[in-house]
């Protein structure tokens, strides 16, 4: 039977490594598998999962813009391949919204975001 | 498993009601009239329902128990799941197989929607998910937009090529005296369009309407001694691949590529097969991803397909006759009104649209962002 955790669920527990400054996906404890976002165990096979430290490091793998009427700036959203596999939606910083490109090399920064710590993706440089 | 009870069922009846807009009517009533004039349109009657499959525009906990009430009717199967846009067919092909067991005799299925006059926005009641709320998407175009945009980068379709298949679209509702947007779509005129998530602009998007649905289907035997015509339902499947866009495996397939085959497998029929197709367009990029999944051409060539105006009137392929959601009507799910605009052509009722000799069709569904598909293929004699 699975044990009721007094850190809470997965998601409860990835905020507040968040919050810490700290960026956790989880993994298979047999299969290595990363996953993201937090689950209480692998999907698919139901796999005990553990968490570890991201790499932070990733590739843009779809990019796009919203644009809003001014002064409201555009701005970017974009799926995010990270290097140990996983996708996620976030946004690429420190560049123009229509300057993200896919294939893009970038690396994970936590802001401080309107309603707490966000994760966002910075171009990785030269 | 049990094969699909092919040709063993029929749509024996559809109506559509409000598309040009019903202001001051709500979402059941609208899906209730559609579904009595479905009903009469079979000369049957609402006491003859016994499996009601509904859903609407606002709906909400205990959805399609109103309908029931409304109708006046107490059915042994009320379903009211709520995939997205492509649940039509996903009933429709529940409705077949609880139809072929004998659970039920009479289906209907039905939707009502008033998100134009209410609101004049696509009404969602999507819960916002946690890890992709706070960077703001502008759904569901963003999600498209960068499905999109991974099909440009893999394959190097291009903004005209999205382009053509709004012309096409256009093309088919200029022809249709019930399509909200008549007038021929230029490329200029498409080009110059607003851009809201790039690659999209307006132009690519569905409209806003209101609008209701409904097809009534019975077991085949029974359906000869009806007033209309039976549309006859070869096969039908879905597949749900994923909830938000970054669940997607891969952008540029849908759950399609998997059930599309399955329900030509259980039809008999390949693409060449098909008379007239009738694509679930919320967006110009569908149009190509459905295309390519269900086979009607290699993975990736879609733009290319899409670009000699094959898709348009007088083009070698007739794809979404009415003008699809993207200029005839899309009252926020969509599904339903592919099945009338399929049942309506193999019955032979469209007017200037009217693809001669129309003997088979499928209607393809698409639910969330990409995240369910389903498929119908129907037949007449």
């Amino acid at each position: 039977m699975t044990e009721v955790s007094s850190d809470g669920g997965p998601n409860a527990q990835y905020a507040k490594f968040l919050a810490e400054g700290r960026f956790m996906i989880q993994r298979g404890k047999n299969s290595g598998k990363a996953v993201f976002y937090p689950r209480a165990y692998a999907p698919g096979t139901g796999e005990e999962l553990e968490w570890v430290e991201a790499s932070g490091k990733g590739t843009v793998y779809s990019t796009t813009v919203v644009r809003k009427k001014p002064p409201t700036p555009d701005y970017n959203i974009a799926l995010i391949e990270l290097e140990e596999g996983p996708r996620l939606t976030s946004r690429v910083e420190g560049v123009e919204a229509a300057d993200v490109k896919i294939g893009m090399a970038v690396n994970a920064q936590i802001i401080d975001g309107e309603e707490g710590p966000l994760l966002v993706f910075i171009p990785a440089g030269d | 498993m049990t094969k699909f009870p092919r040709g063993k069922t029929a749509i024996v009846g559809a109506a559509l009601f409000g598309g040009r807009g019903a202001p001051g009517y709500d979402p059941d009533e609208i899906a209730g009239i559609a579904a009595r004039d479905a009903l009469f349109d079979a000369g049957l009657t609402p006491a003859d329902v016994d499996g009601l499959f509904v859903t609407h525009s606002n709906d909400a906990f205990g959805g399609g128990l109103q309908l029931a009430q409304y109708l006046g009717i107490e059915p042994i199967v009320a379903d009211n799941s709520r995939t997205g846009g492509n649940v039509f067919q996903s009933y429709l092909e529940r409705a077949a197989w609880l139809l072929d067991a004998g659970l039920i005799n009479v289906a209907l299925i039905t939707y009502g929607s008033n998100q134009a006059s209410a609101t004049g926005k696509l009404t969602s009641s999507r819960k916002p998910f946690a890890y992709e709320a706070p960077y703001k998407p502008l759904n569901p175009i963003t999600s498209y937009a960068l499905a999109a945009a991974r099909h440009m980068h893999e394959f190097g379709t291009t903004k005209e090529q999205l382009g053509h298949v709004a012309i096409a679209a256009r093309s088919w509702a200029a022809l249709n005296p019930d399509a909200a947007n008549r007038e021929q779509l230029s490329m200029d005129e498409y080009m110059g369009a607003r851009i809201i998530c790039d690659p999209l602009g307006k132009l690519d998007c569905c409209l806003v309407t209101d609008g209701g649905g409904a097809i009534v289907m019975t077991r085949m035997d029974r359906a000869k001694d009806l007033r209309s015509k039976p549309v006859s339902v070869l096969g039908a499947t879905s597949r749900t691949t994923h909830d938000q866009i970054m669940g997607m495996p891969d952008l540029t397939t849908t759950g399609l590529a998997e059930c599309g085959k399955r329900a030509f497998t259980d039809a008999g029929l390949g693409p060449n097969d098909i008379d007239v197709l009738e694509l679930y367009d919320a967006f110009t990029i569908n149009t190509i991803l459905f295309l390519e999944d269900l086979g009607f051409c290699p993975k990736g060539e879609g733009g290319r397909f899409v670009e000699d105006g094959r898709i348009a009137v007088g083009g070698s392929l007739p794809v979404n006759t009415n003008g699809g959601g993207l200029s005839c009507m899309h009252p926020g799910m969509y599904g339903l009104f592919t099945i009338i605009e399929a049942v309506r052509q193999l019955r032979g009722e469209c007017g200037d649209r009217q693809v001669n000799g129309a003997k088979t069709a499928l209607a393809q569904g698409n639910g969330g962002l990409l995240s369910s598909q389903a498929v119908a293929i129907m037949a007449v004699d």
